[in-house]
């Protein structure tokens, strides 16, 4: 019998194939993994003692403490904000839908520095609305509502990003169902619209905390570097890194290095649990 | 429960998707709303249930003006043509739903909830798929319970959104006698939605006609057939063959073909609609009629043999078809491009715009 050799598929050269793999992994190894390794080597070159002393420094505290303070506010009100805005576009036809489908982005496609610059010259003392407010004794900027309302602005994409295109897929059908068999508003979401969108909720927050817990730009300009007052993990990062600090920037730095590593973690766990929501296991019912 | 819609319009954008439909439903009913696409069919199904809200008109239960009541209120079953099972929910968790969302006053209890869920998995005869989820289900399946789903309430209307446009021929046969035996015993008001000729004259009691968001007639499915009072109805319900020509005298003429009419006609341009049951095929012209015709196709299956015949001489828009039966096809024997000529029994005289035809027939001359 007459031997065929094996046919390859188009870009299946074993030398090409085995190119293109160890470029993506050398690329990878050196982008991405050395780095994050170096992170937490750095943050513990001066031994555990030394880490330890830097974790437990009064404005590093407060700095995780204020971090975690506006993480807490801010996803909240992005929740129930993306929530709300991907439910109006995805249910309701009116003028200005498409546009406002667009306008969602503007906070990916703007640098993050300018949105800082914006609100201060809106927000701040000698802003337009910020002077008014100035009269009646409210700051804003350089306080830590100034650091919640850039947050928020950063991350006001992110649920609602999520959201839409899963519930354009799903259609409205369910709800309409829902209501002709006479579930309340309240009902409705609460039995039948949140449950189909958990897991891509879920997703959304975990991207918004993410997000929330590490963004440095905008707040760096509305926060004025105030130490243990507007002092962020990441402007703490930075903070420490100028006053030659570097262990303790490196300790500081491997808290947010940490929380990425959740974040992902977390990211898969629920992708896992959205592509095996289409078969869904059998669980014990409410009613049999 | 009787449903009365009055003089109902509905837009979306500039386009109007409703004209002024008014039409009375009698209680316990089976009624077809019957249209292409496009026509507003499940618009008008929507708008009953409420789930579309109309620009102007009304919508009566039983005599009782329900227009300003929202959906939630309406109280009426709906089963959606992708049926719309919540995904999430168990098939006994769907079923209970309406139910379980009731006020706590009127709410029955869970035992009594459990009851009810069973009894309406018997009468689906799905009692074995309590537990499963929607995605395990067949399509059959699926709106069996979407069914069971609407009919928890108890409602007295039942509304229908092409309820078997997504099953196969097959279960649509079965779901269809099944839905005629539900409705027969139950008695609520149906209303369906199809596009499906065939459907609409077997199950419904009345099938309402729509084209272009209008109704084109309302009939008991016989007369529907026998009678149509439109060419849209003409053309939709089942094949016609059309001969058009101008009236000169008695006789309808059109290049070498023409037909003498058997009374006096007015009008200028004419057509004349005739049923492929209502031509006979000869070898040779009859005296009243001269409408030579080329064998194009010959279809053997089925009760009769159907021939697509290609006028000669004149012009159609589309082929015509006349149906012989096999016996008389074994007796003739014809062959693709024989030469025949079309014989009319009976037929249906177009000639004032905007009015019903006027039936002519040629039998016992």
């Amino acid at each position: 019998m007459k031997q065929y050799k094996s046919s390859l598929r188009v870009g299946e050269r074993p030398w090409t194939k085995w190119l293109l793999i160890g470029t993506a992994l050398t690329l990878t190894l050196l982008i991405l993994v050395i780095p994050l390794v170096l992170i937490f080597a750095q943050a513990l070159s001066g031994g555990v003692g030394t880490a330890w002393e830097n974790l437990t420094d009064e404005y590093t505290l407060h700095a995780i403490g204020l971090t975690l303070f506006v993480a807490a506010l801010t996803v909240p009100i992005n929740l129930v904000f993306g929530v709300f805005l991907a439910w109006l576009v995805t249910r309701f036809e009116f003028p200005g839908r498409k546009a406002l489908i667009t306008l969602i982005d503007i906070p990916f496609a703007v640098s993050p520095v300018v949105a800082g610059l914006l609100y201060l010259l809106l927000y701040g003392s000698n802003g337009w609305l910020g002077s008014w407010l100035a009269d009646h004794d409210v700051q804003l900027m350089f306080a830590w509502p100034g650091i919640v309302m850039v947050t928020v602005f950063v991350t006001c994409p992110f649920v609602a990003r999520e959201l839409i295109p899963l519930m354009q897929q799903q259609g409205s059908e369910e709800e309409e169902a829902g209501v002709i068999l006479g579930a309340s508003g309240w009902q409705l979401f609460r039995r039948v619209t949140l449950p189909n969108i958990q897991w891509a909720l879920i997703y959304g927050v975990v991207l918004t905390n993410a997000r929330a817990v590490g963004e440095f730009g905008a707040v760096s300009v509305v926060a004025g570097n105030i130490r243990g007052q507007t002092n962020t993990l990441p402007l703490h990062v930075e903070l420490l890194y100028q006053d030659y600090n570097v262990v303790g920037a490196f300790v500081s730095a491997s808290l947010l290095a940490g929380i990425a590593l959740l974040t992902l973690l977390i990211k898969g766990i629920v992708e896992w649990r959205q592509s095996s929501q289409r078969s869904p296991e059998i669980n014990p019912s409410e009613v049999r | 429960m009787s449903i009365t819609v009055e003089r109902i319009n509905k837009y979306f954008g500039s386009f109007q998707a409703l004209r002024d439909i008014s039409l009375e439903i009698p209680d316990g009913k089976l009624i077809g709303l019957l249209g292409p696409s496009g026509s507003g069919k499940t618009t008008l199904l929507r708008v009953i249930a409420g789930l579309e809200n109309a620009e102007s008109g009304r919508v009566l239960f039983h005599g009782q003006d329900v227009t300003p009541l929202h959906v939630r209120e309406r109280r009426v079953g709906f089963v959606f043509q992708h049926y719309a099972l919540f995904r999430h929910m168990t098939v006994a968790q769907n079923i209970a739903f309406g139910l379980e969302v009731m006020p706590r006053k009127d709410r029955p209890n869970a035992a009594e909830i459990r009851k009810r869920v069973g009894e309406l998995l018997e009468m689906v005869q799905l009692s074995h798929l309590a537990d499963r989820f929607p995605a395990q289900l067949s399509g059959g399946q699926k709106q069996r319970i979407a069914l069971a789903r609407a009919l928890a309430m108890k409602p007295q209307i039942l509304l229908l959104d092409e309820p078997f446009g997504a099953l196969d021929a097959k279960v649509r046969k079965d779901l269809r006698r099944w839905l005629r035996a539900l409705h027969d015993e139950l008695h609520f008001t149906s209303v369906f939605v199809t596009h499906d000729q065939e459907e609409a004259l077997e199950l419904s009691d009345q099938v309402v006609v729509m084209s272009a968001g209008k109704i084109e007639q309302v009939d008991d499915p016989r007369s529907l057939y026998a009678q149509p009072e439109s060419r849209f109805v003409f053309d939709f319900l089942g094949h016609v063959n059309v001969f058009e020509g101008a009236l000169q005298g008695q006789r309808l003429a059109q290049g070498e073909g023409w037909v003498e009419l058997p009374e006096q006609a007015t009008g200028d341009t004419v057509q004349l609609y005739l049923r492929p049951h209502e031509v006979r095929l000869q070898d040779e012209p009859a005296s009243h009629a001269h409408l030579p015709l080329r064998i194009e196709s010959i279809s053997l299956i089925g009760a009769e043999v159907r021939l697509e015949l290609a006028p000669c001489g004149w012009q159609s828009e589309e082929p015509w078809e006349v149906g012989i039966s096999h016996a008389e096809f074994n007796r003739w024997q014809p062959q693709r491009g024989d030469r025949c000529y079309a014989v009319p029994d009976v037929g249906h005289l177009f000639n004032r715009e905007g009015q019903p035809p006027h039936t002519l027939s040629w039998v016992g001359r």
